[in-house]
């Protein structure tokens, strides 16, 4: 009898299947599952719990864990907006330079040559209420003669996590809106000014418009990044004081080791994921819309 | 409708002096082409005018009003670019109202240009396509017909024909003359194009290095070139030129053949001058294959080079007075490469330039 044997495409698909099994599935198959236990890292048995979906069901009714995802979607927005603004002028200002555009554009990406924990550590220290540097030139201006809480009052260490966030990435939309200028077509400008529009009219029907897809791939690449934000504010405030700082992935990383409730953490992990991939549709979307609008040919 | 004015305009590119100071007058509803090869500073002097370019010095006037330091916006002129333009993500009908638009003009009324400029140019089922969707002769005349909606004091083409194939371009050329008829409008077309210019122009103003060589009607400057670069430039196979000297009454070439010196220019050219003598191929031509019935004919037997049949006539490669000449058979007869036939030369139609200046010798 002839023995059975895998077909040749099969048998040379199956390395790659196996190290995506190992790598990819089967972790993911075991964290959604663990999502559905109680299973904690103290107690290896509890992963074999099922209980459903209760997790889930206690997460929806979780203050901590809904302010965590709301101060996330803010931080999203707010340094999504920030940066795309503050990006589209530095690129508007570099692509103006006559001379020297190289180094400026080098210059420009030094923030993001660091590692997001120096740069924690960078504006943990800027920013700290006796020896930071802003407190100090506030002072020495004669602004204020108070230590201003930058890291401890609510709002105030919401903003210096921001700053620091946009310091380090606002890059990476001049980068790109800088990209599309440079791909622009110079001849319909000149047709917008002909046409009688003044420079803000240039700017708002014919540039803009033209930049937008590049606006939205920073966008949608950048949604991802901040989304998962973790190292910058575990640097400056660990979350705190008293949660006042929580993003989702911090209170997930706290809820997983330090609680050692994994089932949980990986039931917060699975919403956090589904954030991330409404953000990341959203503006794929308009992406498309803008590209097929200038009739892109990418 | 306005006429237009440059009076001694200038521009200089740090020390690259790209016009230098043009006087050009453009009457109102005057179609003008400014034709010339590539540098000659005609597509900069249409920028000036459009104010999309700072002038050196001078002055541009549109009616009477000095323009210098306006902005492009505020000098009622529609420009058609030779990229067309056009804005990539409106449709038609917003590329050819965008301008009224901005002027804040009532939809009504942006409504009604766009559309009396869509049934001009026949365009009217493509309003709601953007201009990716469009072929290149399609968006060259949305180009146009943005710049009619705007109903301007002056338009400015610049080189709109020469992304087209040459179908194309001789149906568009058409197309533009006859809006011109229809709109009367002022009118300044920059071309490297002689024939477009030639077709099109009511005046046609021929640059080289920033300077004017010559403005006058396509007759003009085709019958009575002024310096031998416009003689070179104007006509299609150009014009034959050959150096010579003045002896004895003739024109001596480098090979020491020589011509008589034709009668007009007797008075103009005095003994040992080096003079250009230019002949246009329809004034050299196997006997009987002519265009005129020659006034001063000279007849020479010439060894044909190469022929190259066009169907109603049959261009002829001869060498005489060490260059190369083209005449125009007419009527064309089977002739061989190699052949030596009987060729006249009218020397009535002679042109002769001044071999330093390359001015024209021509006194009357």
């Amino acid at each position: 009898m002839k023995p059975w044997r895998l077909p040749p495409h099969l048998l040379l698909l199956l390395p790659a299947v196996l190290i995506l099994a190992a790598i990819v599935v089967i972790p993911l198959g075991l964290s959604l599952w663990s999502s559905f236990t109680p299973f904690r890292l103290t107690r290896p048995d509890t992963m074999y719990d099922f209980i459903g979906l209760r997790n889930y069901a206690r997460l929806l009714g979780d203050a901590q864990f809904w302010s965590a995802f709301g101060r996330t979607v803010l931080l999203l927005t707010v340094a999504l907006n920030l940066e795309m603004v503050l990006g589209l002028g530095l690129a508007l200002l570099i692509e103006r330079a006559s001379r020297g555009q190289r180094i400026l554009r080098t210059i420009m990406m030094f923030p993001m040559m660091f590692s997001p924990v120096l740069v924690g550590f960078q504006f943990k220290f800027m920013f700290n209420d006796n020896v930071g540097l802003v407190n100090n030139a506030l002072q020495s201006l004669g602004l204020t003669d108070r230590a201003i809480p930058w890291l401890i009052d609510q709002n105030l260490a919401f903003i210096s996590i921001m700053v620091a966030e946009i310091w380090s990435s606002t890059a990476v939309f001049a980068i790109f809106i800088l990209a599309g200028l440079m791909a622009m077509p110079r001849d319909p400008l000149e047709a917008a000014r002909v046409d009688g529009c003044t420079p803000w009219q240039t700017f708002r029907y014919v540039t803009w418009p033209f930049l937008m897809p590049f606006a939205f791939i920073a966008m949608t690449i950048r949604s991802l990044d901040v989304a998962r934000a973790y190292d910058i504010i575990k640097i400056m405030t660990d979350g705190g004081p008293a949660r006042r700082t929580e993003v989702l992935w911090t209170l997930i990383s706290r809820t997983a080791y330090s609680d050692a409730r994994m089932g949980m953490a990986n039931a917060m992990a699975y919403i956090a994921i589904l954030l991330s991939i409404a953000f990341t549709l959203i503006f794929f979307r308009q992406l498309s819309k803008a590209r097929s609008q200038i009739a892109a040919e990418w | 409708m306005a006429d237009l004015s440059l009076r001694q305009l200038d521009k200089k590119y740090g020390s690259f002096h790209a016009v230098k100071g043009l006087d050009l007058h453009v009457e109102d509803g005057e179609f003008v082409a400014l034709v010339g090869p590539s540098g000659c500073g005609k597509s900069t002097t249409l920028r000036m005018i459009a104010g999309l370019e700072e002038i050196s010095s001078g002055d541009i006037l549109i009616g009477d009003r000095v323009v210098n330091d306006l902005a492009p916006r505020q000098r009622n002129i529609s420009m058609v670019f030779q990229s067309y333009a056009l804005y990539p993500h409106m449709t038609v009908r917003e590329n050819m109202g965008f301008t009224l638009k901005i002027a804040g003009r009532p939809e009504a009324e942006i409504e009604t240009a766009v559309a009396d400029a869509a049934r001009a140019l026949e365009i009217e089922p493509l309003l709601d396509r953007r201009p990716a969707q469009l072929s290149g002769g399609q968006r060259q005349r949305v180009a146009m017909g943005r710049a009619i909606v705007r109903n301007p004091d002056v338009f400015l083409f610049d080189e709109p024909l020469s992304n087209l194939d040459a179908k194309l371009r001789g149906q568009m050329r058409t197309e533009i003359k006859r809006l011109h008829a229809r709109l009367g409008s002022t009118v300044v077309y920059v071309t490297h194009d002689q024939i477009e210019a030639m077709t099109l122009a009511d005046r046609i103003v021929i640059m080289r290095d920033g300077l004017i060589e010559q403005a006058g009607s396509p007759d003009e400057v085709f019958n009575r070139p002024a310096t031998r670069f416009v003689a070179g430039f104007i006509g299609s196979p150009p014009m034959n030129m050959a150096e010579g000297v003045i002896q004895d009454g003739l024109i001596r070439f480098g090979d020491g053949e020589t011509l008589p010196l034709p009668a007009q220019f007797r008075d103009a050219v005095t003994a040992g001058q080096r003079v250009t003598l230019g002949l246009r191929p329809d004034d050299i031509y196997p006997v009987g294959h002519g265009l005129h019935a020659g006034e001063a004919v000279e007849t020479r037997p010439l060894e044909v080079a190469l022929t190259e049949p066009l169907g109603n006539e049959t261009l002829l490669f001869v060498r005489f007075g060490g260059v190369e000449w083209t005449s125009r058979m007419l009527n064309p007869r089977d002739l061989r490469r190699g052949e030596t036939v009987d060729f006249q030369i009218d020397l009535s139609r002679v042109h002769l330039f001044d071999g330093e200046s390359g001015r024209s010798l021509r006194t009357a």
